[in-house]
């Protein structure tokens, strides 16, 4: 038995279901991190004192994390543009790079993160500091799970082009939606916890 | 619609072996993908929980009636640390207090309504081969099951089980012992769960309809079963986010929840402070006041099928019902602080929520009108889904209109956590969903198995469980109107203004062990007619929607030819037409 509209698209709606199903699932994503930034606003307007983001933490290597993680949008994009073409070999290559710029991200925050904790800034010390690392944290298990997903793409899932190309190309498609999102909560938290 | 390559319709039923490659015992009845065993496999972890929530009540309703009396029997079984003697101990009063709430609603009625009737009838009434991802649906209940198992282990970790109630409110919970940790997890495993299901059950509605079958011409329980997908995917996350938060101030030691200065046992609490509260409830309710709806919005759905299956006419309203339902998914997001009136959150704030909670009383009277007035002329045939079904009128009647009061703030203040509100949603969740899960389950038992559950043995347990729902639950409307609060371990008896209506709860009690009774039948009838039922055909109800031209018990997907739809949900007694039904599948 097969479900249709895995790879061909139903007519009345223009859509597979994976295309749907990311999207729902996006959905729900905005609601949880919507939800943590009303935390953030509803906590920092209930302080009577709340530290300027760029006094503690480390404006430079933030801003250097936003444009590797920006450019890994960009090489995602290449990724998916490039099976559109056919090219499998140029989609290995950046696909290749965005996971690689997933992990100088993930580098970069463990030396913002152990630079915390070698100067005794942990999430209990205060209420700043427990939102920076919740949120940071939560972003970067985010990270996490796309770099995986990618990296699935990479290696094993890749298998897949060789008999269906469309349905691969439509899971790039879906995992790079994804990866967009977290580049995009990212563009998000940077002014909020670094600059404000 | 793609026709899957190489199936030949067979000519007579062959239930199970037309269709698929031979699946071994585990991947065909425990690691299964098809949405109709993951359906029955939801919907018995959901009963059983639903059994375990129950037992856990009459636990509670003992203290209840006879305060500090020794529970004979179970009561020394139970424990040193828990019932010393067979006296219950305060501490595991409020652990059962807790876990009756978190596992009747997130364990017992949800699973059992979306993910029982959800996964096994929607695919069905839209004429779909399976859910739009089988791997994902299979993923959801172990999900849920790892979430259950969670909860069901937290009673057996130093200190027992998460004792702050099912709304968890800080600080206590972030000050109570490790059960309050294993609660949290066990929450998450079971958002996880529901958010993939939502998922699925959205993809699945919008794209694998059967030909045809346009959004009005869908069943009314596919719309219930539609809108709360989407409660359940934009409100849980909140509660997740809000989990991640009460998990960080338990294990990292943050202060999101717990305010400067706090004092607990005479000390002042070292943390830093400077978290709020009132942020948790916030949190919380914007989950749980949808989630209220995702407990009643498919048992609406399913009451809806089945009268319009008995009174052998169409709903009266479809479409106003429909546009009900989305207004009521929409507004069931803006009402959340109607459970918060008095925690000092302000008037503004009280006055706004109060219009809006009084605003969406109006589509719930919609739908229920509705229902009623689709009762008018008909000839009624009293089955046992028609008799649970008909129950839920009244109850569901009841349990809303007694909710008004506690929507307009002044009228809470003095109602606010008493017995009343007990009763009241109690009213709405238990002769209301859950009989109208009873409904359900008889309804749809020829579906799934081929058989008829025994009548006679159905109108016994619905007759007893009818009676005895309302011995619990109408003398808590008084307790409740005495002031007696809900949280007190011996039930009032230490206040002398509960004097008067203490004997209540010795009656209310005598009524939930008596229902127990009335469940046995119930419970024979489930396990024989598997085995010993009638034998039914297709389609035993002449019923009109998709799922019923499927074969009974249907194969591994679903339909012998893709169905189409030519026609309405419920063309019932068209004039001129051979039969009192149309099937909405005949051309």
């Amino acid at each position: 038995m097969e479900i249709p509209y895995t790879v061909e698209i139903r007519r009345d709606t223009g859509l597979n279901n994976g295309k749907i199903a990311i999207w729902l699932f996006l959905a729900s994503e905005v609601m949880l991190f919507g939800a943590l930034f009303a935390s953030y606003i509803l906590i920092r307007t209930g302080s009577t004192s709340w530290p300027r983001g760029d006094t503690i933490l480390n404006v430079p290597l933030a801003t250097f994390n936003t444009i590797v993680l920006i450019s890994s949008s960009v090489t995602m994009v290449m990724a998916w543009a490039s099976l559109m073409r056919g090219r499998f070999n140029t989609f290995r290559v950046y696909m290749a790079s965005t996971v690689l710029l997933g992990g100088v991200f993930l580098v970069v925050k463990y030396f913002e993160y152990s630079h915390k904790f070698h100067d005794d800034l942990f999430p209990r010390t205060n209420n700043f500091l427990a939102i920076y690392f919740t949120l940071t944290g939560l972003h970067m298990l985010h990270v996490i799970g796309g770099m995986a997903v990618n990296a699935y793409f990479l290696g094993p899932g890749a298998k897949l082009y060789k008999t269906n190309p469309v349905w691969f190309t439509n899971r790039v498609e879906h995992s790079g939606l994804f990866w967009h999102f977290v580049d995009l909560v990212w563009i998000f938290l940077f002014p909020t916890l670094y600059l404000l | 619609m793609s026709t899957p390559a190489g199936v030949a319709p067979p000519k007579a039923h062959a239930p199970h072996e037309a269709h698929h490659e031979p699946l071994g015992f585990w991947r065909l009845y425990v690691f299964s993908t098809d949405h109709k065993v993951i359906g029955i496999q939801y919907a018995v972890t959901g009963l059983l929980f639903l059994l375990f929530g129950f037992s856990l009540m009459m636990l509670m309703r003992w203290q209840l009636a006879y305060p500090g009396a020794a529970l004979p029997l179970i009561g020394n079984l139970l424990g040193e640390a828990r019932m010393p003697g067979g006296i219950m101990l305060p501490e595991f009063y409020n652990e059962l207090g807790a876990m009756h709430g978190t596992i009747m609603v997130f364990l017992g009625v949800v699973p059992l309504a979306v993910g029982g009737f959800g996964n096994f009838v929607l695919p069905l009434q839209i004429g779909a081969p399976d859910m739009a991802f089988p791997r994902l649906n299979m993923l959801s209940y172990w999900s849920f099951f790892l979430g259950g198992m969670t909860m069901l282990a937290s009673f057996f970790v130093p200190g027992g089980a998460a004792q702050s109630g099912w709304t968890s409110y800080a600080p206590l919970s972030i000050i109570a012992g490790s059960g309050q940790t294993m609660w949290l997890f066990g929450m998450v495993f079971l958002i996880t769960s529901s958010l993939l299901g939502a998922i699925n059950f959205i993809a699945t509605t919008i794209q694998l309809r059967a030909k045809g079958l346009t959004f009005m011409r869908f069943p009314f329980f596919v719309w219930a079963q539609f809108v709360t997908a989407f409660l359940l995917l934009l409100a849980f996350p909140p509660l997740e986010a809000a989990a991640f938060l009460q998990l960080m101030d338990r294990l990292a030691g943050t202060s999101f929840f717990l305010p400067s200065g706090l004092v607990v046992s005479g000390q002042v609490l070292t943390n830093a402070g400077g978290g709020n509260p009132l942020l948790w409830q916030h949190l919380f309710w914007f989950l749980a006041h949808p989630e209220v709806y995702v407990l009643i919005l498919p048992a609406m759905g399913i009451v809806s099928e089945i009268i319009a299956n008995n009174t052998r006419k169409p709903l009266w309203g479809y479409r106003s019902m429909v546009y009900s339902l989305i207004f009521l998914g929409f507004m069931s997001f803006v009402v959340w602080a109607h459970h918060m009136f008095m925690t000092g959150m302000g008037t503004a704030m009280a006055a706004f929520f109060q219009t809006t909670t009084m605003i969406i009383s109006i589509p719930s009277v919609v739908i229920l009108t509705a229902l009623i007035i689709s009762l008018w002329g008909g000839s009624i045939r009293f089955n046992t889904p028609m008799l649970f079904a008909t129950a839920f009128l009244p109850m569901f009647g009841i349990g809303g209109l007694t909710g008004l009061p506690l929507g307009l703030n002044v009228a809470d203040i003095p109602l606010h956590d008493t017995y009343y509100v007990i009763a009241h949603f109690h009213y709405v969740v238990a002769p209301g969903t859950i009989f109208a899960l009873f409904a359900g389950i008889y309804y749809w038992y020829p579906k799934a198995t081929g058989r008829k559950m025994n009548e006679t043995l159905g109108v016994i347990h619905f007759i007893g469980s009818f009676i005895c729902m309302n011995v619990v639950f109408m003398p808590m409307f008084l307790v409740g109107l005495a002031g007696v609060s809900r949280r007190l371990y011996d039930g009032g008896a230490a206040y002398a203004f509960a004097q008067p209506v203490l004997h209540w709860n010795v009656v209310s009690s005598w009524g939930a062990w008596t229902m127990a009774l009335f469940q046995i039948p119930f419970i024979f009838n489930f396990f024989w007619s598997i085995r010993k039922g009638e034998k039914t055909g297709d389609n035993p109800w002449q019923a009109t929607t998709i799922e019923w031209t499927a074969p009974s018990p249907p194969p591994h997907g679903n339909f012998l030819t893709p169905p189409e739809a030519y026609r309405g949900p419920y063309e019932y007694s068209v004039p001129g037409a051979a039969r009192d039904f149309v099937p909405q599948s005949e051309a």
